[in-house]
């Protein structure tokens, strides 16, 4: 079971979570100048990586909030938890990114 | 019009004696609190719309996970950084309305929500240790403590878990799932009042 850190309502249990894939997958600026090939790669391709993940959460019955997860995918130990659009916006008390127990 | 609270009923009318016959004062008893007015609200914190809000309800909102303000009349329960839930003693349509104009023209939300759950009382020596074998939650006093609500789940479905005394709980589930929270604690308080 994981432990995840809501930014609003602090540790809870990962039962209460709901998974969101993938973070920061930007949608796509002009959509219709999209091909087929192309927009299949954006909707349904998404890395895969052993080690380091940046990851969609929602705490789907506490707050219902979304925010971001980097989880290590070997380890499962969640090595930042934040809202914006990196990890520099994280929540005080989750490791950092870059120091010892952070992302490689 | 027809005067409709002598037609309704309660979501756990029909589990009222069995609650009754499991409930031991000195360990640990079990009742619903019926027909309790809940209103949905959801404003920006720190606007003029929150402070005319807070003005309805005599209370500022609570600002973080946990919290809740006001008294029996008017509690607002905290569900989220913009949204809370409004527990009222008092007629909830006035309340809509009072909320709703308090909000004016600025974005947010004041909606009746009564029947979307019911309260369910847990209380008595025992009740925490009944509640501990369900919910995630830490409810030991050290991070607990009369006055904290939230929203958590309890037997794997969602409640919103509310301690009200020393002693004394209000689980509030969805209405549909009152019938098994209620009986998944009759079966949990089951070694106290054999
Ligand atoms: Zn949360």
């Amino acid at each position: 079971m994981l432990l995840l850190t809501c930014p609003w309502c602090g540790p809870r249990d990962e039962t209460e979570y709901h998974y969101g894939g993938q973070a920061h997958v930007p949608y796509p600026e002009d959509p219709a100048a999209l091909s087929d090939e192309e927009w299949a790669q954006y909707l349904f391709y998404r890395d895969n990586p052993e080690g380091p993940y940046a990851e969609r959460w929602s705490h789907s019955l506490g707050c219902r909030r979304w925010f971001n997860v980097v989880r290590d995918t070997a380890t499962y130990e969640v090595l930042a938890v934040y809202t914006g659009a990196s990890p520099d916006s994280q929540v005080p008390g989750t490791p950092t990114p870059g120091h010892p127990g952070g992302p490689r | 019009m027809a005067d409709l609270t002598t037609l309704r009923r309660s979501p756990l009318t029909h589990l009222a004696d069995r609650m009754a016959a499991a409930s031991v004062s000195v360990t640990v008893s079990l009742s619903e609190v019926p027909f309790l007015g809940m209103v949905s609200l959801r404003v920006e914190p720190s606007t003029p719309a929150a402070t005319r809000v807070a003005d309805v309800l005599g209370a500022p909102l609570p600002t973080g996970c946990g919290e809740t303000t006001g008294d029996d009349d008017r509690r607002a329960l905290w569900l989220g950084p913009d949204e809370w839930l409004v527990v009222t003693t008092g007629d909830p349509v006035v309340l809509t309305r009072e909320l709703d104009a308090a909000l004016g023209e600025d974005p947010g939300l004041a909606l009746d929500v009564s029947a979307n759950r019911t309260v369910v009382e847990l209380a008595g020596p025992r009740a925490r240790t009944v509640l501990e074998k369900g919910c995630p939650v830490d409810l030991h006093r050290r991070s607990f403590v009369p006055g904290r609500a939230v929203a958590t789940t309890l037997a794997r479905v969602p409640v919103l878990l509310w301690q009200t005394g020393h002693d004394a709980y209000r689980l509030l589930p969805r209405s549909s799932f009152a019938d098994y929270v209620a009986r998944w604690l009759l079966d949990a308080m089951r070694e106290f009042n054999g």
